[in-house]
């Protein structure tokens, strides 16, 4: 797929910092023509990655996490978020629906919510080196060709 | 609730105790609203608590599990919980993690 738009934001591991960055990714997807519940469902899935990366790979310390975010040809949106933390030792597992190691203020629901709400996820980890979830949406509608 | 950007806000009125949930709740804001939550429920012991979501515009699983936790508490007290005035955002995330078997929810009137 053809890349049209990028941009990169690196950001440390406070929880503040989950509004943020569904805010910075649906300003940059603003540039596409999405609906009201393709871009509400973007930022859900942006705060569920988010935020697996400040509880689970940062529990005991602050770390950088990366948002890359990619406009592909043809209306796809790319979304990669990227930590350098503890990594998942069963990734099979952590996709499982209501499984959480994050104890009862965590639902275990956030890789089933990023997965009903974009098109594709795909997981990479290592234990110990961190983990990388790339999140693809394709979009019904665009704007003119810039 | 300190920089969190959901807020909250209760009514009382019998034994039927309601939360007024306003803002945007993820991890950020959600271990602060469980406690209050909890504080009061186990405060008044009402007999249906209601989670009135009319004036949240974003929510993420971290409600899922504030909502768990409402209906885990109040059924330990024997009694009902209720979520009403779902916007569409949280409505699709509510409806994603099927959590509507086990609690009553209801949409914006």
């Amino acid at each position: 797929m053809k890349e049209q738009n990028c941009v990169k934001i690196e950001f440390p591991s406070r929880s503040v910092n989950e509004g943020f960055a569904r805010a910075a990714a649906a300003a940059f997807a603003s540039q596409l023509d999405m609906t009201l519940t393709e871009l509400g469902d973007l930022k859900t899935a942006v705060s569920e990655a988010v935020t697996n990366c400040i509880v689970h790979a940062y529990p005991d310390r602050l770390g950088p996490i990366t948002m890359k975010l990619r406009i592909l040809e043809p209306d796809t949106i790319e979304v990669q978020i990227k930590d350098r933390g503890r990594g998942i030792e069963d990734v099979e597992r952590a996709r499982e629906p209501l499984f959480t190691t994050g104890g009862e203020e965590r639902s275990g629901m956030g890789f089933t919510i990023m997965e009903s709400f974009t098109d594709t996820v795909k997981v990479r980890s290592r234990v110990g080196s961190g983990t990388t979830v790339t999140m693809r949406k394709k979009v019904s509608r665009r704007a003119a060709t810039r | 609730m300190g920089s969190e950007s959901v807020k909250v806000s209760t009514t009382q009125s019998g034994g039927r105790l309601t939360f007024h949930i306003a803002g945007e709740l993820d991890h950020h804001g959600a271990g602060a609203l469980m406690g209050r939550i909890e504080e009061r429920i186990e405060a008044l012991t009402p007999r249906d608590c209601v989670l009135d979501m009319r004036e949240l515009t974003f929510m993420d699983s971290s409600g899922i599990a504030v909502i768990m936790r409402a209906y885990r508490r109040m059924n330990a007290l024997g009694g009902r919980l209720f979520v009403e005035n779902v916007q569409s955002q949280p409505l699709r995330v509510l409806d994603a993690s099927g959590i509507d078997r086990m609690v009553n929810i209801s949409t914006s009137t």
